[in-house]
């Protein structure tokens, strides 16, 4: 008798909980549940008047959210500067003793660079990639640690392709993954979900980069078993997956634990401006 | 204080879980950060949706949950929808409980609010890994979900102060 009674409380409880609409409720749990399922089950088109719908949408949130983060992207900003300050007189130590020599690299990389044009032109390749690129905003920055990504302040209506590389002046940061009209969605190549082929140079080894949430570096996949890659070698991107153009720097080689990591150029937390191919 | 500063301050009280909600929902907010090589964060709308649904359920609609599901969604590039489905099923979890619970009791919701989150974010995996095939740091999402549980008291008990000034703040006038 017992079970029974308590049984059907529990139904109750359930029921209530699903169905009944509280004090100054106006739609039930089930309701707005059966609605969050159909809203997800638009994720599926991905054209059509759905699809600019929900980019719309998005350049509305977008544009809100700026506003209100703006207050704390100014506090962060600030922060960054007085690190920056705090820092100045080590960099410039470390500068002053280099012996950098600027303008004798200058004129090696001059060069190379007409040499490698002159072999390009004998073995007829075509630059498949656009040289230009867009300077864009930062309106948000997403760095959690499921999340990196960032959202910059130009879309469709400005010609930003998805698929396009995104540089921070000469080095990658990521690529969009999301155009809508007045915004796009750029995936730091730290984030989890980002893989993008590379090369590292000299040793001329392909690999894949792959993020780990990690905001400084991230791993290689794919890696020859017995590779010869030693610290400080570049990697560039390779331009093997027809979207991101090849030979833009992305960080050096570090080794950890006799695992090989890569250390990327660009500070991703402190970006501003970035660049976006055409 | 004048007339209309006291309205805009019950104002404040008042609106203060769902100015917080669209806050977070809006910035993607989670107060993360590193102690000792351990990343701490903090799931603040699951604190927010679990406390005021299960205390205080007149002072935060679930249509504006849904609505802070969906711009969380946006925000954080998740299918839209998904941050919808899990704060709702946290209110169905929290309403339930408070149908079944006489006198509230702060433990008692505590151990809830852990069993809630877990609920919540094994749902969370389970459809962006499954029908989304997307990739998550289950580390991270369990981390995020053991941390909020650890602060659960804490921000129970500011809550429930602000509700306590807002009731104080009305019956004075």
């Amino acid at each position: 008798m017992s079970t029974e009674s308590s049984r059907d409380d529990f139904i109750i409880a359930i029921r209530s909980a699903f169905l009944k609409k509280g004090n100054r409720q106006k739609f039930s749990l089930f309701t707005l549940l059966i609605i969050s399922i159909l809203v997800l089950s638009l994720e599926y088109f991905k054209t059509g008047p759905i699809n600019q719908f929900r980019s719309f949408t998005k350049d509305i949130i977008f544009r809100g959210s700026y506003v209100v983060s703006s207050p704390f992207k100014y506090v962060k900003n600030k922060y960054y500067l007085f690190q920056d300050h705090m820092s100045m007189y080590e960099e410039f130590s470390v500068l002053r003793d280099k012996d950098l020599d600027l303008d004798s690299l200058r004129k090696e990389v001059d060069f190379y660079k007409s040499e490698n044009a002159l072999l390009k032109k004998l073995i007829e390749e075509r630059d498949l990639f656009s040289k230009e690129y867009m300077l864009t905003k930062i309106l948000l920055d997403k760095q959690s640690p499921y999340l990196k990504s960032l959202i910059i302040n130009k879309g469709q209506k400005n010609g930003v392709k998805l698929g396009s590389a995104v540089k921070d002046r000469l080095y990658y940061v990521g690529k969009v993954v999301n155009v809508n009209f007045l915004s796009s969605r750029v995936l730091l190549a730290n984030d989890l979900n980002s893989k993008i082929p590379i090369i590292i140079e000299p040793s001329g080894i392909n690999a894949i980069l792959s993020g780990n949430g990690n905001d400084d570096y991230a791993e290689l996949e794919y890696l020859p078993k017995n590779n010869e890659i030693k610290e400080n070698e570049i990697v560039y991107t390779s331009g093997s997956d027809g979207t991101i153009p090849a030979s833009i720097p992305v960080g050096k080689i570090i080794i950890k634990n006799n695992k090989k990591y890569v250390k990327f150029f660009s500070n991703l937390n402190q970006l501003n401006y970035v660049q976006v191919n055409k | 204080m004048a007339r209309g500063d006291i309205k805009f301050y019950q104002f404040l009280l008042n609106g203060f879980p769902i100015i917080l909600l669209f806050f977070f929902a809006l910035t993607g907010y989670s107060f993360s950060f590193n102690i000792f090589k351990i990343n701490i964060s903090f799931n603040c709308v699951h604190l927010i949706v679990f406390y005021w649904v299960l205390r205080k359920p007149e002072m935060l609609g679930y249509g504006l949950i849904f609505f802070a599901g969906i711009i969380n969604d946006v925000v954080q590039n998740l299918p839209i929808g998904v941050s919808s489905i899990n704060y709702l099923l946290l209110c169905v979890i929290a309403s339930f409980f408070r149908t079944r619970t006489l006198v509230p009791n702060l433990i008692y919701d505590w151990i809830l609010f852990f069993i809630a989150i877990l609920i919540v974010s094994s749902i969370h995996f389970t459809v962006l890994a499954i029908f989304f095939d997307e990739n998550i740091r289950y580390g991270a999402l369990m981390s995020t979900a053991f941390f909020s549980f650890l602060i659960y008291p804490a921000v129970a008990k500011i809550f429930n102060q602000i509700y306590l000034l807002g009731l104080k703040q009305e019956h004075a006038e």
